[in-house]
């Protein structure tokens, strides 16, 4: 089997197994065992939840620590645009981007301009399209992740523009080398990132690939020192400020920003893991047909409410809808050239390098006829089960602790109801105990209604 | 009836229940994932009972919904409850729709649903009697794909 690099690990010694984590996992993917949670890997899709989920701070984003600097001769940061969303009203991305240089980076890369570049190419992309609706965003690698294991029909659907980041990062690498007489690898490219899936898609990428960048940095590590190097900087002028910033750019951070930015009218955009599946789920049925472009993001909100952002979501979110209007407002349009992105686009400058392929989770058995017979006993486990959903045994829901009896990977003893059977003879008072809870009985009623509830 | 190569599912509809259609054919896909069949047949096997599904919640009085898969075949079978359907031919064809307004503005009713079945299956069959409904059974053949 294909091994899955994640960028989410669990700490064993912080680890108390309390199951937090095995409750919001949006793929069923944690399980706990010998109480430790431990995740599997191929049903993982890296959103992150069960990182803010866990109250020991046991699972932590596998991001680059700030000494993987040294390892280069010259060093470039490139910040989310989620970054600009962090601090105060007054602070703008030309003051940010001075602060970053103070922290030890030769040089900070405004990637908003990037951005809006590649608004631009998913524009054009757009407008040439013929095939299926509507084409999805692959701006989130958490969606894109879902789509490759969940629904795999609608893969050719993902723009296939290559992210703002990584053509930011390559054309760096191209123009540093040239500009300074080093090599490209000598030129580190890091990526302040707000989610720890960034950082997998760099060690990772879904359309197998190769990343340009070097590294992410998450920007929670960075935020406090970023804040006492910003001290310092004198203030500029704020209007000046404001007239180098790209308004398609920095919508890029907020949930609905590339629709709004370039005015699309046919569009939708959808933040939050269950509404996007749920979203999903209607793509699927063909009932959004005549939808365009779909901007989907697991956190909600978009990029400002990735769990390794320091602000409030609903602040950072506000602040980028302010600046929008405020840029709206003022007519500032620090954008890219139009035509010379046409330029590049017929050129193939944005196109990915490799090809989304779906990732689809493996089936109950290769052979189709034993995978119906496992189908049909994971069914009459489940009936069995006191679908209260509780958790002791491990998996997050009867039914995947079902799915993992068929499997072999859980035993039915595992299930506290089915304790009883460990004793050959229960004592009479363990009996009386059992038999208070009446949940075994409650199983029994009407399996039509279970079948309803099945769906979870 | 029941084989142990055979896996089969049962699924009822209501007619006008907007907020719990797309259920079954949810489920279905579930299933078809988890036993492994191919993602283009799941997609069509999706599909048409989603549109199955719609047209029950839209027209009828309520249906059974069976899906049943064996490694060979993959049948649904839908038997609904409802006015029936006066001329087949004429519900056959792409555009036809009896669908009113209100429907027509929720995105529906643009006289593809019946195609729609008709297109992702192998085998089709319509029956209907006009006052008390209508029965659709599809057949998608599972033998030309390989299981993963």
């Amino acid at each position: 089997m294909k091994e899955y690099f994640h960028s989410i690990r669990i700490d064993p010694e912080k680890c108390e197994g309390r199951m937090k984590c095995l409750r919001v996992c949006p793929t069923q993917a944690i399980r706990v065992r010998n109480a430790k949670a431990m995740i599997i890997a191929e049903k993982c899709i890296d959103c992150g939840e069960c990182i803010t989920a866990c109250p020991h701070g046991a699972i932590v984003p596998l991001t680059d620590p700030f000494g993987e600097l040294a390892k280069f001769r010259h060093t470039v940061a490139i910040p989310s645009p989620a970054l600009y969303a962090q601090f105060g009203r007054e602070i703008l991305p030309e003051k940010i981007l001075s602060g970053i240089k103070k922290l030890g980076f030769d040089d900070a890369f405004d990637l908003a301009l990037t951005c809006g570049e590649v608004s631009f190419a998913i524009q054009e992309y757009l407008r040439e399209y013929k095939g299926p609706k509507p084409l999805i965003s692959n701006a989130c690698p958490t969606v894109v992740r879902l789509i490759q294991v969940k629904y795999p029909e609608l893969i050719d659907q993902i723009i296939p523009i290559e992210l703002p980041r990584e053509l930011a990062a390559r054309e760096i690498k191209k123009k540093k080398s040239k500009q300074l007489k080093l090599k490209e690898k000598e030129i580190g490219t890091f990526y302040l990132t707000p989610c720890p899936v960034k950082m997998i898609s760099i060690k990772q990428p879904a359309e197998k690939g190769e990343s340009f960048l070097d590294g992410a940095i998450s920007i929670s590590d960075i935020y406090g020192p970023l804040l006492s190097a910003m001290e310092g900087i004198e203030k500029g002028s704020y209007r000046k400020a404001l007239e180098n910033i790209c308004i398609l750019g920095v919508g890029w951070a907020m949930v609905g920003g590339i629709c709004r930015t370039l005015r699309l009218k046919n569009s939708l955009a959808v933040s939050g893991l269950g509404e996007v599946i749920k979203v999903f789920d209607d793509i699927e049925r063909g009932k959004l047909r005549n939808i365009d472009f779909v901007e989907a993001y697991s956190c909600a909100q978009g990029c400002v409410g990735g769990s390794l952002t320091v602000e409030n979501v609903y602040i950072s979110y506000n602040k980028i809808l302010k600046l929008i209007e405020t840029l709206e407002f003022e007519q500032i349009k620090a954008c890219p050239d139009i035509r010379e992105v046409r330029k590049l686009y017929s050129q193939k400058y944005f196109f990915i390098k490799g090809k989304f392929e779906p990732r689809p989770l493996k089936p109950l058995d290769k052979d189709l006829a034993k995978a119906i017979k496992k189908r049909k006993e994971k069914e009459h486990i489940y009936e069995s089960l006191p679908k209260i959903d509780c958790g002791a045994c491990g998996a997050p829901t009867c039914l995947t602790f079902a799915e993992d009896v068929v499997k072999a990977e859980a035993e039915l003893i595992d299930c506290i109801f089915n304790l009883s059977q460990r004793f050959k003879e229960p004592s009479q008072g363990f009996s009386e105990l059992f038999n208070k809870y009446s949940f075994r009985s409650q199983t029994k009623s009407s399996p039509k209604k279970h079948a309803k509830k099945e769906k979870q | 009836m029941s084989n142990e190569n055979e896996l089969s599912h049962r699924f009822e509809i209501n007619g006008r229940d907007f907020s719990n259609a797309g259920r079954a054919s949810t489920s279905i896909k579930e299933i078809l994932q988890e036993i492994g069949i191919d993602s283009s047949i799941i997609v069509r096997a999706a599909i048409a009972s989603y549109e199955a599904e719609m047209n029950v919640v839209m027209y009828a009085r309520r249906a059974v919904l069976t899906l049943n898969v064996t490694p060979e075949k993959l049948h649904l079978k839908l038997e609904d409850e409802g006015p029936g359907i006066e001329n087949i031919d004429l519900a056959m064809k792409e555009g036809f729709s009896t669908a009113t307004d209100e429907m027509r503005e929720m995105g529906f009713g643009a006289g593809m649903g019946l195609p729609n079945i008709k297109k992702n299956a192998d085998e089709f069959e319509i029956s209907s009697t006009p006052g008390k409904g209508t029965t659709i059974k599809i057949t998608i053949s599972l033998d030309s794909t390989e299981n993963k």
